[in-house]
């Protein structure tokens, strides 16, 4: 192929770049050891199933949000549960996780996501 | 450049471009959730009356306009230029346009005076109009609403409205949110916000901040109800005492009446 | 054929390497914005829109104006403009995409903007003009490298590029009048409430346009070996001038509504721009500096001998220039603003941050330009050896 060195030189520095969080964490001892979460202790269930929140909380909140604020409903009913909970951040979800630095900031700092939640929806007092 | 590598580069895009388009059309796809509250008052068009006579009793008295900054987190910035305010009060000549030839001759209750204005929650507002996210919308109970949300910070709305009713955040207003009331969140820097009726009052089975907090303090100036009920008590003051709304010739059609 | 920016002179790549430093200031400040917000702008609740909005409703005049050139030599075969068609076309480009640009650094959320294309709303304006503007974009990008590269292999360019050329005429006076639609259907604003805005912007387009194109061909006939043709630039001229005429003729009728019907909320806005209103006079020598270079350019495009001449025609397109930037920037938009709807004289003037973000932005579009007719110019170079 044309100017083929430069381009395998151009992949291995590209394939390295891209490789790179992966093999420095290794190199450091790779600790990989998940987030520890703090549980509430006045609540074992949660709004829907440990499964679902885990990996479709944001999809669940995005309901809540277009639900209260576009169509102007504000009652949920749990799949799981059939309980009925206020489709709120702050006053549902932050009502038992009310300490967001033990609790949600722990995945997703771990992640490296910052959802804005945070820019407008107030945390219980006493907590950032 | 050669035919082959052009030939790749542009499959290349075109591939991206595709796969880019496929997985945003995944983004579309949504379930509605809730029920409404059980508590929530119900009307077919809220709308609002200032009783300018009554509320001009207690000239300087700012109940309700710190009743409902604090009940919604609206900062209280310095810079007049800057400042976001969803209720506030003008001088008579400025809320209703009257142009200085004609403000000589006007009633000397009414001259110079300073009177409440806020959003009209318009039945034709010019601000849903020219949303280009739908971040603004009129609900079918009348309320002009507002999705900070999706808003983009374009300030079309804050253009289009013939009443200056709508603020933009041109910085994060959290610092100067003197006492934040939990039970609503803040807004971020870079949205627009103004006056929502108090919908999360309204939700409850509660009147507009406003409302309750001129009740409290005596004057009970500012009356809210069912326009679209002819029983209503809001629609039978309408009918029976004379009211003026705000540039009534713009065909906006404000439903916050003024009585004076 | 986009490598033919990547080899010139010395010259050309100082040009480049200024630019791109420019816009290396610009993405400073606009970060500076972006983690401050826009109050680090000179905008205020009464004056929402500003200098971003004003460059962004000047360019798409700008990006409109290559119809002057494409009207002409592909729909009535004026031959004289064929060398200068595909600078039309390559100015068109990096207009549209400033325009773009000056949107984006103006939006209070710009991680948002794709809310613009997820939920789209017919009875926005504002979602029309993007729409529109895009379209335009896409256009003039088929269309400039179908017709350039069919003319570098020397081939007649292929049939069906005719009919996409055809509808990038009526493309282009609706990228503008769509545009001037977010102003003039607005109940808040009477100084914008005319039928007459729409071809206000469209005179002022087809003379600044056409006048900037001049100054380029100038530039591009003392620097390169490329000369797009004497007849083709004089021909711009008679369009500049008919187009400024027509212009000015449109302001003096908005002049004579607003006086002579003596309505405040007409007359207020005019009073502010050329005499101030309670002691607030910012714009105040910026609009007769803009009527003082109108009348020079009128003088010097009406009298034949000007036109006729080099520097009186360099000197016409940089007076008309002046004259509407300054008219359709500050004297349209941030007029709209003073008095506000409740009466209101709060006064604008951009900060040094805006300002370095708005230059930036104009650089990235320099940059485009430049490379773009680094690549026709060579190309033409070329085939004329």
């Amino acid at each position: 192929m044309y100017d083929g060195g430069k381009i395998i030189f151009g992949l291995v520095l590209f394939v390295g770049a891209v490789t790179f969080p992966a093999w420095y964490s290794l190199a450091r001892g790779g600790k990989a050891a998940p987030p520890e979460l703090v549980l509430p202790k006045n609540e074992k269930q949660c709004v829907e199933s440990r499964e679902y929140i885990r990996s479709r909380h944001m999809e669940l909140l995005n309901e809540w949000r277009d639900s209260v604020v576009r169509e102007g409903n504000g009652v949920y009913t749990s799949r799981a549960h059939g309980t009925r909970h206020p489709m709120k951040l702050t006053g549902t979800c932050l009502r038992c996780h009310s300490d967001r630095t033990q609790f949600c900031d722990r995945c997703h700092g771990y992640l490296a996501v910052a959802p804005y939640c945070w820019d407008c929806h107030v945390t219980p007092k006493g907590k950032p | 450049m050669d035919e082959t590598r052009r030939g790749f580069l542009r499959a290349a895009g075109f591939t991206l471009l595709g796969a880019s388009c496929a997985s945003s059309l995944g983004a579309c796809a949504r379930a509605l959730a809730g029920d409404p509250d059980p508590e929530a008052l119900q009307a077919k068009r809220w709308a609002m009356i200032v009783d300018l006579p009554r509320c001009l009793q207690k000239e300087g008295c700012r109940a309700c306009i710190d009743a409902c900054h604090r009940a919604h987190n609206v900062p209280a910035l310095p810079d007049p230029r800057r400042e976001v305010k969803w209720l506030w009060k003008e001088p008579y000549e400025h809320a209703f346009a009257v142009e200085e030839r004609e403000a000589e001759y006007g009633s000397a209750a009414l001259k110079g005076k300073h009177v409440l204005v806020l959003c009209n929650h318009c039945d034709n507002p010019p601000c849903v109009r020219v949303c280009p996210t739908g971040a603004t919308w009129k609900r079918p109970d009348g309320v002009v609403m507002m999705d900070e949300h999706r808003c983009i910070g374009c300030r079309y709305c804050v253009v289009g409205c013939p009443y200056g009713s709508r603020s933009f955040n041109w910085q994060d207003p959290r610092p100067f949110v003197q006492q934040v009331n939990e039970e609503f969140p803040t807004r971020t820097r870079g949205v627009v916000e103004k006056c929502n009726f108090c919908v999360d009052r309204l939700a409850r089975g509660l009147m507009p901040a406003c409302v309750e907090a001129c009740r409290q303090v005596g004057p009970a100036a500012i009356g809210f109800g069912d326009l679209g009920d002819e029983r209503s008590a809001l629609a039978g003051t309408l009918r029976s005492r004379f009211s003026i709304r705000r540039k009534p010739h713009l065909g906006t059609s404000p439903q916050v009446f003024y009585i004076v | 054929m986009l490598e033919k920016a990547l080899t010139g002179s010395r010259r050309y790549f100082g040009l480049v390497a200024i630019l791109l430093a420019v816009i290396a200031a610009g993405v400073l400040a606009y970060l500076f914005q972006l983690s401050h917000g826009l109050q680090v702008t000179g905008l205020g609740r009464d004056v929402p829109w500003g200098l971003y909005i004003a460059q962004f409703t000047f360019m798409v005049g700008v990006a409109a104006s290559a119809v002057m050139v494409v009207l002409p030599y592909y729909l009535h075969d004026y031959k004289a403009f064929g060398k200068l068609a595909i600078l039309g076309e390559f100015l068109a480009i990096p207009s549209v995409i400033c325009c773009m640009l000056f949107v984006f650094v103006d939006m209070g959320q710009p991680m948002r903007v794709a809310n613009l294309f997820l939920h789209p709303t017919p009875r926005s304006v504002m979602f029309w003009d993007i729409m529109v503007l895009s379209g335009y974009l896409l256009l003039n990008i088929v269309i400039s490298r179908v017709t350039f590269t069919a003319e570098r292999r020397g081939l007649p360019a292929p049939r069906w590029i005719r009919p996409i050329i055809l509808l990038s005429i009526p493309w282009a006076v609706s990228i503008h009048t769509v545009t001037a639609f977010l102003y003039s259907g607005l109940a808040a604003r009477p100084f914008w409430m005319t039928a007459i805005l729409a071809p206000r912007f469209l005179a002022s387009a087809f003379a600044s346009g056409p006048s900037l194109l001049i100054l380029l061909c100038m530039l591009v006939r003392r620097t390169t070996r490329f000369d797009p043709g004497r007849e083709a630039i004089q021909k711009l001229g008679e369009i500049v001038a008919y187009a400024m005429a027509t212009n000015v003729f449109f302001v003096l009728l908005e002049i004579f509504t607003a006086l002579y019907s003596d309505i405040p909320e007409h007359l207020h806005h005019f009073r502010y721009l050329y005499l101030g209103i309670e002691g607030k006079t910012a714009l105040v020598p910026w609009m007769w500096t803009s009527s003082a270079l109108a009348v020079l350019a009128l003088f010097l495009l009406l009298i034949p001998r000007a036109r006729k001449s080099d520097r009186g025609l360099t000197l016409a397109a940089v007076a008309v220039l002046g004259s509407l930037w300054i008219d359709k920037g500050l004297g349209m938009v941030v007029t709209g603003f003073v008095p506000s709807p409740l009466g209101h004289v709060q006064e604008y003037w951009p900060t040094l941050l805006e300002g370095t973000i708005a230059v930036g932005v104009y650089a990235v579009g320099g940059l485009l330009l430049t490379v773009l007719y680094r690549v026709a110019t060579s190309v033409r170079e070329e085939l004329q050896a």
